[in-house]
Parts: structure tokens; sequence; C-alpha cells
């Protein structure tokens, strides 16, 4: 598989009177044509930030790109002028966001919203754009879309008004979709539908998709490589599989460890990462996660960890971490027996 | 789940709602037109025992939240009763409801709008002790609220401080201490994780688990996160559309659930777990197709489980 | 106390705010011992005379000039901005309090307090105020007194129109339902919980108000329904002075100057309260 997009050493600020807020610190990984990458992590993990940067989508200022290369197909899209990626976004790289209330416009027809990049983009005329408007609302799975097309957002419930969203951001046949937090602001049973929907239009279309979230349930039905992102950093990514089931960063294992599952008979306590979200104007030293990190080591406080391959585990399986989760399990299991 | 079964023993429930409703327009505007009712809350029927949680599931529109308040009055019921240990204090003035406020409290979701950005946490946790003239005096009171803020795992020396030098969870932390400051019976926490950082909700889920075993704390517990209502409710109540359509003990509603909505529901949580979630399949339930009529009642279909049929 | 000065010292604009208010408060408080000549002795042989700096601490001396009268203009802009200020001041603050309590009211409480207040304000807003404050005065005749409550009268109904949608967002946040969650009075509610969080918009129109008021008390004055003759104010020695602009420039000028530095100066410290009431740019700093 050829990448599609490779991600270099990226790293993003945000300066503010009064603080340095260090969002993205030193990101790089690759996408291979045709995979779907999770990435997951809480507020402040950087996880929306560094999507949005590659595409020249964060206000700068405040923001400021400081360091790095974002290759798409080749072209290094950091270098590329605001006029060259006002074309790429949208048909090359399709977005959606996480509020479908927001991100349609109340006084335009669905029609004129999801035409209005066909017809930019690809230069469709006026009955060619409405043809395939059709088509695509058919596609996201609107019923009685000739009609649907006529109206505008309000008479969309939510699930159907992210549905649009989804066929404006596949409209051109996009390479790359990015779907930021797409389902959090939907009930389960819709966000169920669209998850659906979006595995069935991979199946469909292909396209290679970033799908970023905080729920480690959406990634794990959803994406094949998963990348855990805490602290404006990359803790783990690996296909995932291998990151659910044999986790090797600490975060990564207490966030799978902290969430209910099944009935749990007699458990009275969740297990619990200690500690709060890390103050992010604080100049990134060592781990970001290590302060909350029950088996940091001191090297952990003054050294950044870097991404490697994580031992005896299936390729692409890497983690930053100087202590080794494997043996710290061991030990703590070996404790409780005692 | 020993906790269940002393809550069945004792007979008396601490707060009961029979047949709650809450109507939302219908009033004539000035140019005469009528707006469209509303029905938020239905017919609402449920009792809470002493030291048991409730959890009141549903989805955004279902009439949850509204539920919590209009249980605590926050906004006046149409029609319905709403019982504390046995009194009815329905309708009751803010007067000859205060005392009643010492005995329930509520936590709600957002951590960011439920404190007041010009007041300290220390006095925001001290308000309820003022209104309701515990320690009068100053230097005493003070000690009670550093007791409050170790309670929830607070430092002290953060008392007088704003709101917004805090996180997310430690904004939660100082509205439970708030919650707790008079010594309440029973909690309304309306949806009080969801805004969270996962990696924070277990431990304000674990706080809420501790409260409750040493102050017996009841709780009505709003979520719509299904995988945390079942860790941590006593029973379930599953609302549609402003009606309660299944109601039960914990393990029967997520092991037996009767309803087709619970059972779409239930299908539709994500698991965490790649090789469970690649085999789960959600059953797709239309709601508009599948409303329940207003003649529906709850009928029994097992110890405890109800379940609406018409 | 301290924090507040020191707090001062790291704004410029503030800071600049702060002395040039100073100054003007001290001026008008010290008139009498500045050594000025009498702001209503007039020397009709010394009518319209241009600035000078020569001989500036001789007793004839006029820095800014004198009018058509031959009166001293600094010494009648700064026993003027007596007038000014106090007449100024009293009207923000007595139109900014009831206009803010009034807004709490009618937005807390909605339904029909909210109605009446709000058609008062809009029938209010419908009549030109210059008409409104020559009955007013017209009916309660001119005084210094009388001059405060019209300029207040003109004042209130933007403080209360805006607070009052402030309001209607502010009762629906969480904080507020939690505030009657623990069976809090209807005035610690208002007090406590919605006065300080709207503040900051009551700051922002009270320093814009000031220098709409300034300017108000220049027409009325002009319309001879303010301060009376032969007493200075500036909005009179604007009004007076307007004719000779081409011949005297200094008689305008000056107190229009002095209006200006006003306004600018009470802006810029305006601003800077603003922030430094607000607990969130506080601790930044």
């Amino acid at each position: 598989m050829k990448p599609l997009l490779e991600v270099r050493n990226l790293t993003v600020e945000f300066n503010t009177a009064s603080a340095t807020v260090h969002a993205v610190n030193d990101v790089s990984y690759t996408l291979a044509e045709g995979e779907t990458l999770g990435i997951v992590g809480e507020s402040g993990s950087g996880k929306s930030v560094h999507a949005l940067s590659m595409v020249g989508l964060i206000a700068m200022p405040p923001g400021r790109v400081v360091r790095g290369e974002v290759l798409f197909n080749g072209r290094n899209l950091l270098a590329l002028s605001q006029r060259e990626l006002f074309d790429l976004r949208g048909k090359e790289i399709g977005f959606i966001f996480q509020d479908p209330m927001t991100s349609l416009n109340p006084v335009l027809t669905i029609e004129r919203q999801i035409a209005e990049p066909l017809r930019r983009h690809l230069g469709l005329s006026a009955s060619q754009a409405r043809k395939r408007v059709v088509e695509l609302l058919e596609l996201v799975g609107i019923p009685d879309a000739e009609r649907r097309a006529g109206q505008y957002p309000h008479e969309f419930s939510g699930g159907m008004r992210q549905r649009v969203m989804i066929a404006i951001g596949v409209s051109c046949n996009p390479k790359l979709l990015i779907a930021d937090e797409a389902t959090t602001a939907l009930d389960v049973t819709v966000q169920a539908q669209i998850l659906e929907l979006v595995r069935d239009l991979k199946k469909k279309i292909g396209t290679t998709v970033i799908w970023i979230t905080h729920d480690m349930g959406v990634v794990a039905g959803l994406a094949d490589t998963v990348q855990v992102m805490y602290g404006g950093r990359i803790m783990e990514r690996g296909p995932v599989r291998a990151v659910f089931n044999d986790p090797r960063s600490a975060y990564t294992w207490g966030l799978l460890k902290s969430l209910p599952h099944g009935s749990q008979r007699g458990v009275k306590r969740l297990y619990q990462i200690p500690g709060n979200p890390p103050d992010m104007t604080r100049e990134p030293v060592g781990d970001p996660f290590a302060p909350r990190n029950r088996f940091a080591t001191e090297r952990c406080f003054r050294e950044t960890p870097p991404l490697v391959d994580a031992a005896d585990s299936v390729s692409g399986h890497k983690v930053a971490a100087w202590y080794d989760l494997r043996q710290e399990l061991a030990k703590l299991e070996a404790a409780s027996h005692d | 789940m020993t906790e269940m079964v002393t809550a069945q023993e004792s007979p008396a429930p601490l707060v009961q709602v029979e047949r709650l409703c809450k109507t939302y327009g219908g009033e004539r505007s000035l140019l005469g037109a009528a707006k469209p009712q509303l029905r938020a809350v239905n017919d609402v029927s449920f009792a809470v025992m002493p030291g048991e949680t409730l959890g009141l599931v549903g989805e955004s529109g279902s009439g949850k939240s509204t539920t919590g308040r209009v249980l605590l009055q926050l906004e006046a019921p149409t029609s319905g009763d709403i019982l504390f240990k046995g009194s009815n204090i329905t309708g009751l003035s803010k007067h000859l409801l205060r005392p009643y406020r010492r005995d329930m409290q509520i936590i709600f979701q957002d951590p960011y709008a439920s404190l007041n950005p010009r007041m300290t946490v220390g006095d925001f946790v001290s308000e309820p002790l003022i209104v309701h003239g515990v320690c009068p005096n100053r230097s005493e009171r003070q000690d009670k609220v550093a007791a409050l803020f170790r309670k929830v795992g607070l430092d002290p020396a953060f008392m007088k401080r704003y709101p917004h030098e805090f996180s997310g969870g430690q904004r939660q932390r100082v509205n439970i201490a708030r919650a707790i400051a008079l010594n309440p019976a029973f909690i309304v926490a309306d949806e009080p994780i969801t805004a969270l950082d996962v990696s924070i909700q277990a431990q304000i889920v674990n706080l809420f688990q501790d409260l409750q075993d040493e102050l017996g704390l009841a709780y009505l517990f709003i979520a719509h996160d299904l995988s945390m209502i079942r860790f941590l409710c006593h029973r379930v109540a599953v609302m549609l559309r402003g009606r309660i359509v299944e109601i039960g003990p914990c393990e029967a509603i997520f092991e037996n659930p009767q309803h087709a909505y619970t059972r779409a529901l239930l299908s539709a949580i994500p698991i965490p777990d790649p090789d469970l979630e690649s085999k789960r399949h959600p059953i797709a339930f239309d709601v508009n197709a599948n409303l329940p009529p207003q003649s529906a009642v709850l009928e029994p279909v097992g110890d405890g489980h109800f379940v609406l049929r018409g | 106390m301290k924090s507040f000065f020191s707090a001062l010292l790291q704004s410029r604009a503030g800071l600049f705010g702060f002395v040039l208010v100073t100054v003007f408060v001290l001026a008008a408080i010290l008139a009498p011992f500045l050594g000025l000549p009498s702001p209503t002795r007039s020397d009709l042989l010394a009518r319209m005379a241009p600035p000078t700096w020569t001989g500036l601490f001789s007793p004839g001396a006029h820095p800014l000039g004198t009018d058509e009268l031959g009166r001293d203009i600094l010494s009648r802009i700064v026993y003027g901005s007596r007038v000014t200020l106090i007449v100024a001041c009293s009207a923000v603050v007595l139109g900014g309090v009831v206009g803010v309590l009034l807004g709490i009211i009618a937005g807390y409480y909605r339904g029909i307090v909210d109605r009446v207040l709000m058609r008062i304000v809009d029938i209010q807003l419908a009549l030109p105020l210059m008409l409104l404050a020559l009955l007013v005065v017209a009916a309660l005749g001119p005084s210094t007194r009388n001059l405060i409550i019209v300029l207040a009268l003109t004042s209130w109904l933007r403080y209360a129109r805006i607070i009052r949608g402030q309001v209607l967002a502010l009762r629906e946040r969480e904080f507020i339902l939690s505030a009657h969650a623990i069976g809090a009075g209807t005035w610690r509610i208002m007090l406590r919980h919605l006065l300080p969080n709207v503040l900051t918009p009551a700051l922002v129109i009270a320093t814009l108000e000031l220098a709409r008021i300034i300017i108000m008390d220049a027409a009325l004055s002009f319309l001879g329904l303010g301060i009376q003759p032969p007493n200075p104010s500036w909005g009179r020695m604007l009004s007076d002075g307007r004719v000779y602009i081409s011949t005297a420039w200094w008689i305008v000028t000056f107190p229009g100057i002095a209006i200006l530095l006003t306004v600018l100066s009470v802006n810029l410290l305006g601003d800077w309260l603003r922030d430094y009431f607000d607990p969130k740019l506080r601790t930044s700093r």
C-alpha cells in the first residue's frame, strides 16, 4: 500500500496574550490509501487540532504551525497558499464535523449546500449537480431524496442532518475523509446508524478515513488502525486488535480498564486514572502522561519517549513509553496473588 | 447487589412521583395563535428507595432531564404528585418548600455552566449553609467547607479560586460538594459525567459510589450512557418521548429487555472490544412509527420489572 | 488595594485613563486653591484675548485665552468641570443603578412585569429624548438636581434593555437553577448571582453613557435648560463659543478638548476596570 498521507514532526502552538498552548507536539505518522485511522483522545490531546492544522483550518494567529511537513500524495500541504488549500478542501479532502446543527446554513436548501462544492470543484452544470445531489442523498440513505433535496436544514432530524453532512463530505469523491467527533452529538441509536452508513460507504467507494473521537467503542468497530493521543503526542498506535487486546501504553491500558463493561457484579469501584488532564500551557517535557502514570519511571519525567515498535507485537504496533507495560502488569499480577 | 435487597425490604420509598406530567406550549400568544403543545413528561410514575440508585435512560428529547427538574420543582409540574417520605410536596410555595430543599439536591451536566463564574468556589459551596442558616459562625462555616472539599477530593487551599481555574472534573467535584453540603438524602444527578473526559469519568463515578456508601444517599441518575448506568444503578427506567416504556432491576433490563426500544438502545452501544464489536448488530427502531398510545399501561413482566404495553 | 495599583501599573491604557481622571477630579475639588481668576469675572478690556504663554504666572495671564466677555477660559474649564462632572457622574450612576435593577427585575420575573417595563422603554424610545427633557425641565424648572434627573431619565432604558437580555440568558444557566435548588431567596439570586454577572456590560454602557450625557448636557445648556449662566459648564461654553469659531477658535476648542479628554480617559479606565473585575483575566495578569 502506498502512503496517501505522511505527517512528519507536526508541531502546533497557540499564542495568547498570557500563555502559549502547546497543542500538538512532534506528531508523525503515515496513512495508507484505503486505510481507516481512528484517532482517540480527550480534550486537549491535540487530536482535532492536528487534523485541522494540516489543511489550514485553524485560525492563524493565534495558531501557528511551528514545525513539520504534511505530505498528501507527495505535496506538502503546509506550503500551499490559501487559494490552493481552498481548492483542495472539499475536493480531495472531505470533512464531517461534530455539530450538524451549526455546520449547515439554515437559510439555504440542502440541494444548494451539497451542490456548491460540486459546481465549484467539479464544474458541474446546474442540472448535472442536481442529479448528483439526489444520487448522494440516496447513497447516504435519505429516503425520498428528490423531494428532500429542496428542503431546509430545520426540516431534517439530527441524524438526517449528519447524513447530509456526510453527503457533502464525500460529494467530490475525496481521497481522504476526516470526521471530527462526527457522532458525538447524536443519540446512540442514531450513532449506530451513522457508523453503519460509514462502514457501508467505505465498501462502496473505498475512501481513506481519519475518524477522530473520544469513544473507544466507536473506534473498535470502525478503524483498521488506532492512534491514541494525549497531551499533544501519539502515545500508541497500531492495528486495532493489537492496541485493544495488548495495549503497551499505560494511558491506553488505563482508559480501557476504566470503562465499565458487562455486568461487573459485585464490583463497587471502577479502575480510575488519578489526576487531571495536563496543563497544555506548560513547556512539554518528558512523557505527558507521567504525572498520572503509576508505572512512570524517573526518566519519564525528564525525557520524551520516542514512538518505537512495540516488542513482540504485530508490525505497525508502536508505543511511546520508557517503561515496559507488560512487565509492570506482570509484577502487579504477582503482587495481587501474594 | 445486596443494597437492592435491603432497599426492597424497607417498604417506605424516599421519593415518589405519581402520574407526573409536564407540558410546554399550548398557551396563546399576544396575537392569538396557540403554540403547539409538547408533552415533555407524560404520565411518569416511579419511586426511589433510601440509599438506592435509580437510572433514568433515554435519548435527547425523551424528557429525562425535565423529569429530574420537575421532580425538584425547579419547573412547575403540569399535573401529578411528588412525594418526599410520604408527604405531598407538589406546588408548595417557595417558603414551604425550603426545608425540603435540604434533603433533595441536583447536580447538572455542564460543569462550566453550573458554577457562577463571578463567585469563588469556596463561597459557592458555602452558599447552601448560609441560605439555611447552618453554621452561622463564619470560621465554623469555613471549616465545614474545607471538610466538604476534602470529602470530594479537592484541596481546601483552592477555596479562594474562581471556577475558570479548574478542569471539568474538578468543577464537577465542586458541584458535588455544594450538593452534599446540607446532608441531603436524595440527589438528582443530571448527566453528571457526560461532559467529562473519559479518563475523568471513572473518578467521578467512584466518588458518587463512595458518597452513597458513606452518607446513604439515594440517586436519580440521568444518563444516556447505558454502560455506566449498568455499572452504577440498582434499578433502571427507560424513557421514550416523555413516557417510561420499561422499568425494572438493572440486571433484568440488561439481560432480559422486553420493550423493542430498550432492545434497540442496548444493541446500539459501541463495545470497546474489536472482536465483540465486529459481531454486534444494532437493531433498528423507528420511534415515530412506534409511539406508545396514550392508553398504554405498564404491565408487570417479572419481579419489579414492568413494560409499557397497549 | 495594593493589588489594584500593581495591576494598574501593568496596563498603559488603564494607567493613562486613571491618571487623567484623577487629575480632573483633583482639579475640580481643589479649584478655589489653584490661584485662578474667578470664572465669572468679566474683563471687557481683555475680550477674546488669544491664548498666551508669556508671563504665565503673572496675575492677569490667560493661558487659554478669554471668551467673548473677557472671562478666563482655563478657569471656566476647571470650574466647569465641577458642574459637568457632578452632573454627568450623578446622572450616569443614577441612570445606571435604576436601569440595571429594573433590567434584572424584568429579566428575572419575565411575564407581566417584563412586558410593562419593556413597553415603557419602547414608548420612551419613541419620544424624542430632547422633547422629553424639555417637558421635564419645563415642568420642574431648571436646576442642577433637575438636570441630573432629566439626564438619568434619558439613560436608564439603555441599561435596562441590555441587562434584561443578559439576565434572560443567565437565568437559564445551571448555576441559577442550582441556586433555586438550594432554596436561595429572590434577593440573593438577583444580587449574588445575577448582578455580578451583568456588571461587565453595565460598565461598558456606563462609559458610553458618560460621553453621551456630557454632550446632551451641552445641548440642554445650549437651549438654556441646563446650568444657568453665569455659572460655567462645558456644554454651555461650547454652545456660547460656537458663533466665534472663525474669529476666536480657542473659545470652543479648549472646552471641546476637555470633553474629549474626559470621555477618552473614562473609556480607557472603564475598559481596564471591566478586565480588572473579570476573574478570568485577573489571574493571568
